[in-house]
C-alpha cells in the first residue's frame, strides 16, 4: 500500500472517477467553420488586446485583429475569413461579459500564415518573437501569455523544461490525443521551448493511466538523450504546476514563488503543439482542441474548433444535449466554470466542454463537519481546509490569513473528498479574495 | 444553487467548481461502521449468549430515541438517519459487562447522547466520545454491576470468569494469549474477541473510513510502553502482547479512539493522540487502582484534541521544513 508505492508523485490528492474512456480512443474531428465567431479580446491573462479593425472591416483567417496591449498581453488573430459585424461586450465562458470582435464568416478559406522557420536553426529570440506574434497562450487553463514564460529573468537559473502531460482532470483527453496523434510534434514543441529558454534538460510528465502515450513518447524521445519521459502516479491534481515540479524534480516551489524560482519552466502539451505549429508551419493559434464529454452529451468527441465558436454550435456538432443534463462546464470538472448561456464562445485556452448529469455530480446534502481530516490529508499544499473554510464563513479573515489561506490554489480536492459535503474550496475562495483585498488596502495605506 | 433558464429546453445549474464529488457521505461512512461492528456482535452472541443482543438493542433504541427527542424539543432537523446515534448505541452496548441490566443500559444510553453529544450541539460538536462518556457515567453509578463478569460459554475453569486484567491486577495471574485472541475470556460484551474486532477494524481502514495512523500509534505505543516494563521485570509485569489483547484495548483502538469527531485532524496529531492513549493505558493498568484504563485514557486524550490540532499544523508545501 502506502509503503510499496514508488511511482513519482506528491503527498495528498484524490483519485476521482476518470471517465476518460468516453473519448480517449476518439481521434480529433475538425468542426466546420461556424456562421459567426465571437472572438474575445481576453483570450489571455493580463490586459485585453486592443482591436485594430472596425465594424465592417473585411478580415482573413490568420490576420491580426487586435494587438498586444502591454507586457502581459497577447495579440488576437481572426480565426476565420469574413466581415466584422460588431465589437461589443459578449457572453464569455468566464461568466462575465467581455469585449469581443464578432465576425460573420464568408466561407472563403484563405489563411494568412507567417513564414515557416527551420526548427533546427532557429534562434531563441526568433522563437520567442514568433510565440509572441502568434498569440500563443498557455493551454493549461490560466492562459498566461506563453512568450513571457519562455523568457525567464536572467538571474533565475532555469535548468529544466517540463511538459505537462498529466491531464489530471477527469474526462479530458485532449492532451492525450495530442500525445498519441502528434507525438513527434509534441517533442518538437518541447525542443523549441528548451531552445527558447536556453535550457539543456527536458522532461515530459505523464500519469501512469496513459501507457500508450508513454510508450509513444519514449519512442519519440529516444534520439534525444537530454529528454526524458517521467511516469507519474494518476492522482488529482498531479498536473498542478507545483505538484508536477515536485514529482519530476523533487523540488518544492515555496508559497508566493514561481516555477522559475526552483529552476523549472512548465508548459502544457497543447502549448507545445501550438508552438510547433507557429514556428515550423507559421500558423498563429486560430483553433482550440477541446474534449466534449460527460454523460449528458449525445456523442462525446475530441474536437478541433475555431476560436470564437459558440458553445451551442459545438454541442450541436456533438449530437446535442440529453434531457437529463443539469450542468454545462467549460474546462475540467474539478476547476472548470459552469455555463449559463450557450452563446458564449470558446477561447484559445478552452480544453473541455462537459455536459454533466445528476448522477455524475454526486451532490449530497451538507452536514456538519466531523473533523475526519480527509480534507487535511488530501490538500496537496498541506493546508487545513476545514478550518480555513470555517474562518472564511465566520468572516475571520485575519485568522485565515495567518493560516496561509492565500497559498490555496483552489484545486477543489478538499470539497471533492469531504464526506460532509461542505463547500470547502468555495468558502476558501471567498475568504482568499477578501484577505487579498485586505492586503492590498494595507499596502496602499 | 441558482437555476437560470436560458434556452427553454435546458435548466442549468450554476455553482462554483469542483463540479463532481466523491460518493462518500457522512451517512455512508456511519452505516459502514455499523457493518464493521457485526463480527464483534457475533462474537458477543457466541461467547455470552443471545441475551447480549438485547442489551445492545436497548442501548441503540434509547440512543436513537434520545437524539430524536432532543432534536424535536429543540425544534431542529431530525438527524437520526445519519446513523451516528445507532453507532453510539452499539458501541455502548458492546462495552458493557455481559448480562448487564437493561434498565441501567438504557440510562447509560440516554446519558451518552444527551450529555455526551447533544448538549454540545449534536454530531460534530461533541468533545468526548459519547459511548465512552455513557460508560464512564455507568461506571460511577453502578460500580458493582459494571465489574461483574459473566463466564464465557466455553470457559474451561472458574478462573476465567474474572477478566484477564483483573486476574493480573488482583491475583497476579497472567492469562494465556490464545483464548484472548479468540475471545473465550471474561470481559465486556464485544471486547473479548481480538479476531472479530480486527476483522471489523481492518475493513474500516481498507475502505478509508478509519485512518491507519491512530491504530498504528496505539498498537506500537502499547507494545513499546508495555514492553519497557516487561523488560524491567518479566515476573512482575505482563508481556506487551498481553497488554495488546487484554481488556478493551483493540476495541478502543479501532472503534473508539478513531472516532472522527473526537480525534485530531492532522497526521502528526493523530500519532501524538495514539501514543498518548497507549501511554496512559499502560500507566493505569500497571500503577492505577483500576485494572483497565482504555476508557479513561481515550477520554483524557479527547479533552486535549483541540490543543493537539493547534500545535500540529502541517508545514505548508514549499516552506522550509
Amino acid at each position: 500500500m502506502f509503503l510499496l508505492n514508488h511511482t513519482k508523485s506528491f503527498n495528498g490528492g484524490v483519485h476521482p472517477t476518470e471517465n476518460k474512456s468516453l473519448t480517449e480512443n476518439l481521434s480529433f474531428e475538425t468542426m466546420p467553420v461556424p456562421k459567426v465567431v465571437i472572438v474575445s479580446l481576453n483570450q489571455h491573462l493580463g490586459k485585453p488586446a486592443k482591436p485594430i479593425v472596425k465594424k465592417g472591416s473585411e478580415v482573413k483567417a490568420g490576420e491580426i485583429i487586435a494587438e498586444q496591449n502591454g507586457f502581459i498581453s497577447s495579440p488576437v488573430h481572426s480565426p476565420v475569413s469574413g466581415k466584422v459585424t460588431k465589437i461589443t461586450a459578449s457572453e464569455n465562458v468566464s461568466g462575465f461579459p467581455k469585449d469581443a470582435i464578432v465576425i460573420e464568416t464568408n466561407g472563403v478559406s484563405e489563411f494568412v500564415k507567417m513564414p515557416p522557420l527551420d526548427s533546427e536553426n532557429v534562434t531563441a529570440e526568433e522563437i520567442i518573437e514568433r510565440v509572441k506574434t502568434a498569440g500563443i497562450v498557455g493551454q493549461g487553463g490560466a492562459a498566461f501569455p506563453t512568450y513571457v514564460k519562455l523568457n525567464p529573468p536572467k538571474e533565475k537559473k532555469v535548468d529544466v523544461v517540463i511538459l505537462n502531460g498529466c491531464e489530471c482532470e477527469p474526462y479530458l483527453t485532449r492532451d492525450y490525443r495530442f500525445m498519441i496523434e502528434r507525438t513527434d510534434d509534441v517533442v518538437s514543441g518541447l525542443r523549441l521551448i528548451m531552445k527558447a529558454a536556453g535550457v539543456e534538460k527536458g522532461a515530459i510528465g505523464v500519469e501512469d493511466n496513459k501507457p500508450e502515450a508513454i510508450e509513444k513518447l519514449r519512442e519519440a524521445v529516444k534520439k534525444y538523450s537530454n529528454i526524458s519521459v517521467e511516469v507519474l502516479k494518476t492522482k488529482y491534481p498531479q498536473g498542478a504546476e507545483k505538484m508536477l515540479i515536485k514529482a519530476v524534480t523533487g523540488r518544492e516551489v515555496p508559497p508566493g514563488k514561481l516555477p522559475f524560482d526552483v529552476g523549472a519552466v512548465i508548459q502544457n502539451i497543447g502549448t507545445a503543439i501550438a508552438i510547433h505549429d507557429a514556428v515550423v508551419k507559421g500558423e498563429p493559434q486560430l483553433t482550440s482542441a477541446i474534449t466534449v464529454s460527460g454523460f449528458g452529451i449525445n456523442n462525446p468527441k475530441n474536437v478541433i474548433a475555431n476560436v470564437g465558436t459558440p458553445l451551442g454550435d459545438i454541442l450541436d456538432f456533438c449530437g446535442g444535449v440529453k434531457d437529463d443534463a443539469v450542468k454545462v462546464v467549460v474546462g475540467g470538472p474539478m476547476m472548470g466554470i459552469a455555463q449559463y448561456d450557450f452563446s458564449a464562445p470558446v477561447m484559445k485556452a478552452t480544453s473541455g466542454i462537459l455536459v454533466l448529469t445528476e448522477k455524475e455530480i454526486n451532490d449530497n446534502k451538507q452536514t456538519p463537519c466531523l473533523r475526519c481530516g480527509k480534507c487535511v490529508d488530501a490538500c496537496p499544499l498541506n493546508l487545513i481546509p476545514t478550518k480555513l473554510a470555517r474562518l472564511s464563513s465566520l468572516e475571520k479573515f485575519e485568522e485565515a490569513e495567518q493560516l496561509d489561506i492565500t497559498v490555496c490554489m483552489e484545486c477543489g480536492t478538499c470539497t471533492y473528498t469531504c464526506p460532509a459535503n461542505i463547500p470547502l474550496v468555495q468558502w476558501i475562495r471567498f475568504g482568499k479574495q477578501r484577505v487579498m483585498t485586505l492586503q492590498r488596502e494595507r499596502q496602499t495605506v | 444553487m441558482e437555476t437560470i433558464t436560458v434556452n427553454p429546453a435546458y435548466k442549468l445549474e450554476l455553482s462554483s467548481s469542483p463540479h463532481i464529488h466523491s460518493r462518500w457521505s457522512t451517512k455512508h461512512a456511519m452505516w459502514f461502521v455499523v457493518l464493521a461492528l457485526i463480527p464483534a456482535l457475533i462474537s458477543a452472541v457466541l461467547f455470552f449468549g443471545p441475551y447480549q443482543l438485547l442489551i445492545v438493542l436497548t442501548s441503540v433504541v434509547f440512543c436513537a430515541g434520545t437524539e430524536f427527542a432532543i432534536k424535536k424539543f429543540r425544534k431542529k432537523k431530525i438527524t437520526v438517519d445519519d446513523g451516528s446515534a445507532v453507532i453510539t448505541g452499539i458501541l455502548l452496548g458492546l462495552i458493557l459487562p455481559p448480562n448487564f441490566s437493561l434498565s441501567a443500559a438504557a440510562i447509560g444510553a440516554v446519558f451518552s447522547i444527551a450529555i455526551g453529544k447533544e448538549i454540545f450541539g449534536g454530531l460534530g460538536y461533541n468533545i468526548f466520545n459519547p459511548a465512552l462518556a455513557g460508560r464512564a457515567f455507568l461506571q460511577a453509578a453502578f460500580p458493582v454491576a459494571m465489574t461483574t463478569w459473566a463466564k464465557p460459554n466455553f470457559a474451561v475453569d472458574s478462573v476465567t470468569s474474572a477478566t484477564p486484567l483483573a486476574a493480573y491486577k488482583f491475583d497476579k495471574v497472567f492469562a494465556e494469549i490464545q483464548p484472548m485472541f479468540l475471545g473465550n475470556i471474561g470481559g465486556s460484551i464485544g471486547e473479548t474477541s481480538a479476531i472479530a474486532i480486527l476483522i471489523g477494524g481492518i475493513f474500516l481502514i481498507a475502505i478509508g473510513i478509519v485512518n491507519y495512523r491512530i491504530p498504528i500509534a496505539m498498537i506500537l505505543g502499547v507494545l513499546i510502553f508495555g514492553g519497557i516494563f516487561w523488560v524491567i521485570d518479566p515476573a512482575k509485569y505482563p508481556n506487551p502482547l498481553f497488554q495488546l489483547f487484554a481488556g478493551g484495548f483493540l476495541f478502543g483502538t479501532f472503534f473508539m479512539a478513531t472516532d472522527w469527531v473526537t480525534s485530531p485532524l492532522t497526521s502528526k496529531g493523530m500519532y501524538i493522540f495514539g501514543f498518548g492513549i497507549a501511554f496512559i493505558i499502560v500507566l493505569i493498568r500497571i500503577f492505577g487502582g483500576l485494572p483497565e484504563g482504555v476508557m479513561y485514557a481515550i477520554l483524557i486524550m479527547n479533552s486535549v484534541v483541540p490543543i493537539i490540532n493547534r500545535y500540529t499544523r502541517p508545514t505548508i508545501f514549499g516552506e522550509a521544513k
